[in-house]
């Protein structure tokens, strides 16, 4: 017979207070397999009776070391690898990236280009609340949230793999513009979702939003200061829900979102139903901001003209030296940036994701730097968890919106 | 002794007992059905024409599967507690009546394995002793999560068997027995949900949680507990547990319809007696499909608010609506029965809603 590796109370005696080594509370290991904590996330609860005294996160079960891989790709090469750090958000990831590069070799992109980077990235907001909206309330057991979600998700996904062959592994955005421009079916296929989205998501409300049970497992549970999210870093909808209008789109417009008209939806409550009513109107202010940018949307390339850093239109290939030089050289050795250091970030649906870039002069980047959103968001988990019940634990976790790719990359 | 007494008790259980096996392993496809249809899915449709072979399917790999016991579980209660649970729920269905009496062989059979005179106490008394079988199996694995849904399990019981009881006795007090043939009989004319419509409401509600079923699954919250008490039960020892809580689905959804949905009464069962048990299975499929439905719709409620729900909501109201059925039947006013027991549930109904919505603006 195999031996069991039991865990020792030694191994996490610095973790848990001393009532837990006198045997007075329990310490409760939960997950990393435990169906609600989204993902491989690990935390010790200690419990008294079903009330909680502490959580410990435990985090590095999904650690994939993508910020070290990606130093040794050349630029273009290493964007495979934003898509996989939070899946829910690939297109979001593509575009910090990109517009760090873009900052870096003061790269222009032409509007078209931005146009249709902002309406995939609002795109990409909406599926990733619709995934949360999903989860979220399949925590508290409302089963059948999660399937209505997901159908519409899939209208998104299936938006995604037109555009670019895939699903969620998107890799769309290259530095100084698009992969390709968009197929023709494109605007229909948005027009639709467009006209059957909010509808949907009137459906979703009324499964939750005014049900009694709903309000009596969110109102009040988790409360997050706007003093206490502010010291921890908290970005996105969690501090957006306790009180604090902050969100990149509005602060430090990028992509051209300031010519959109578009509010940043606040609550001052910061208990998981602040949380939930800012993502539910933050999914109608994105479908806002992408019916103006489709109504608007510009002809013209999608791609910059600089060829020292973009690759030529494969038409020219066969008819051009100099755009086949540049083509060989860019996909072989890739391009040089100048040295430096850029941060860029960008509004994700979880908050601020921020990209530190440095460079050495070299084809490959020296050094990359994800600043993650859901890594801060889950500083303030023990906050709002203590004194509640454990029933409330996976409505908290699944209101604060992590994605184990985002913490562990 | 008549052995053709005998005879018919034997064959009475043995078909009553394939009913209910049947009706588990249908049940769970049924469940499956409509939950997928509510969900805008397809179900399960592999197995044979519609899925009709999934339960055997299911059947077949529970049985072939691993029954792990863990290493530190008490082996003698982790074995006994999945029987605890299951025999109970089977034995509760032995007092319902599925039809009116009719004539076999030229023998009177009543449709009915045990026409006990005390048959409503009967219920109550067995339908108590599962949860002993859900706390031990919780305490027997040896295993926090499992443990946690057992207690859950024994303070739920405790919440709503009073609720529960209370709306027995509204039943009771309008037939004047507690025979469950004479209720039934007694409602040949007017059901009792017309009569009662909110002790039939409680009733319901409470035969959620006496069943586990969602809102009320608190001790198999699996978004919570991961699985709760069987969490480290497999193989056919899970299966019991599957059954018991499947099994009492029907039979609580039998007896609801006994107490209150007027049994097997229908158009036509006075010439064909045989049309009771159609009219009873019609009836408890539609309950049982109200179950379903709930499930897929309600999030779950929070272990400490069912406490609050049963002790400050439901007991109150059961024994107000007991109260006036009592009292409609003393002044031999029933119509103030209904209208009555109604305007308490709506003020009761206002109270809750207006707590909430006072947390929601506070």
């Amino acid at each position: 017979m195999t031996q069991i590796q039991e865990m020792t109370l030694d191994e996490i005696r610095h973790l848990v207070s001393e009532n837990a080594i006198q045997g007075e509370t329990v310490v409760l290991n939960m997950g990393p397999q435990h169906p609600s904590t989204h993902g491989v996330l690990r935390l010790i609860v200690e419990l008294d009776g079903e009330v909680i005294v502490n959580v410990i996160p435990d985090i590095g079960f999904l650690h994939t070391g993508v910020e070290k891989n990606m130093e040794a790709k050349t630029y273009q090469k290493a964007e495979v690898m934003t898509d996989r750090l939070d899946y829910l958000n690939t297109m979001g990831n593509n575009l910090a990236y990109v517009m760090a590069i873009e900052k870096l070799i003061d790269l222009d992109v032409p509007p078209r280009a931005q146009a249709i980077r902002v309406i995939l990235t609002e795109l990409q907001r909406i599926a990733s609340h619709l995934v949360w909206i999903g989860t979220s309330a399949l925590d508290l057991a409302a089963m059948s949230v999660f399937l209505y979600a997901f159908r519409e998700r899939e209208m998104i996904l299936d938006i995604f793999e037109m555009c670019s062959g895939q699903r969620m592994m998107t890799t769309y955005f290259r530095p100084g513009g698009l992969w390709r421009d968009v197929p023709v079916e494109f605007e229909d296929a948005v027009r639709n979702f467009v006209r059957i989205f909010p509808r949907r998501v009137d459906e979703y409300e009324a499964l939750l939003t005014k049900n009694p049970l709903f309000l009596d497992r969110t109102v009040g549970i988790g409360k997050l200061t706007r003093e206490q999210a502010l010291q921890y870093g908290v970005t996105g909808p969690t501090l957006r829900a306790s009180g604090v209008a902050w969100d990149l789109r509005k602060v430090s417009p990028y992509m051209g979102y300031e010519q959109y008209d578009f509010n940043i939806p606040t609550h001052t409550a910061g208990d998981v139903y602040a949380r939930y009513l800012v993502r539910v109107q933050e999914m109608r202010e994105s479908l806002k901001i992408v019916q103006q940018a489709l109504a608007k949307l510009p002809y013209g390339p999608v791609r910059s003209n600089n060829r020292k850093y973009v690759p030529p239109p494969r038409s020219e290939i066969g008819v051009s030296m100099e755009a086949l030089i540049h083509h060989f050289k860019l996909w072989t050795e890739g391009f040089t940036p100048p040295k430096g250091a850029v941060y860029s970030a960008v509004e994700s649906p979880r908050g601020e994701l921020g990209v530190y870039l440095e460079s050495d002069g070299s084809p490959k980047p020296y050094r990359v730097h994800w600043r993650t959103p859901s890594f801060d968001n889950l500083q303030v988990l023990p906050i709002l968890a203590k004194g509640h019940l454990i029933a409330d634990l996976v409505a908290i976790i699944g209101s604060i919106d992590i994605v184990l790719g985002d913490i562990d990359r | 002794m008549d052995y053709a007494l005998l005879i018919e008790w034997t064959l009475k259980s043995l078909i009553l007992l394939l009913v209910l096996l049947g009706g588990f392993a249908y049940l769970t496809l049924y469940e499956r059905k409509a939950l997928a249809r509510i969900q805008v899915r397809i179900g399960p449709n592999r197995a044979g024409p519609w899925g009709i072979l999934q339960p055997v399917a299911d059947g077949i790999k529970l049985i072939f599967k691993e029954e792990f016991t863990p290493a530190s579980a008490d082996k003698l209660l982790f074995f006994l507690a999945p029987l605890i649970t299951v025999v109970p729920a089977l034995v509760i269905a032995a007092v319902v009546p599925w039809g009116p009496p009719v004539e076999i062989f030229g023998r009177r059979v009543t449709l009915q394995v045990a026409d006990l005179n005390v048959g409503v106490l009967y219920v109550m008394a067995i339908a108590s002793i599962s949860v002993y079988g859900i706390v031990l199996a919780g305490w027997a694995s040896n295993n926090k999560y499992a443990m946690l849904g057992g207690m859950r399990s024994s303070a739920q019981m405790i919440s709503y068997e009073l609720a529960l009881g209370l709306a027995f006795v509204t039943a009771i007090l309008l037939a004047d027995s507690m025979q469950l043939s004479e209720i039934v009989a007694a409602q040949r004319n007017v059901w009792f949900v017309v009569l009662q419509p909110v002790g039939a409401a409680i009733f319901l509600i409470a035969t959620l949680a006496e069943v586990n079923r969602a809102p009320f699954d608190m001790p198999e919250a699996e978004q919570e507990l991961t699985a709760g008490y069987h969490t480290e039960y497999s193989g056919m020892k899970f299966a019991l547990f599957f059954m018991a809580e499947y099994d009492k689905m029907i039979v609580v959804s039998a007896l609801a319809a006994s107490l209150f949905f007027g049994g097997y009464w229908g158009p036509g069962v006075e010439r064909f007696p045989w049309l009771g048990p159609v009219y009873m299975a019609i009836k408890v499929i539609i309950l049982l499909f109200g179950m379903i439905w709930v499930r897929a719709t309600l999030p779950r409620i929070r272990y400490d608010r069912l406490m609050s729900l049963g002790w400050k909501v439901l007991f109150p109201l059961a024994l107000a609506v007991a109260f006036i059925t009592a009292l409609g039947i003393l002044l031999e006013q029933l119509w103030l029965v209904p209208l009555l027991s109604l305007l308490a549930a709506f003020l009761t109904s206002l109270l809750v809603t207006r707590a909430i919505w006072r947390k929601v603006y506070a």
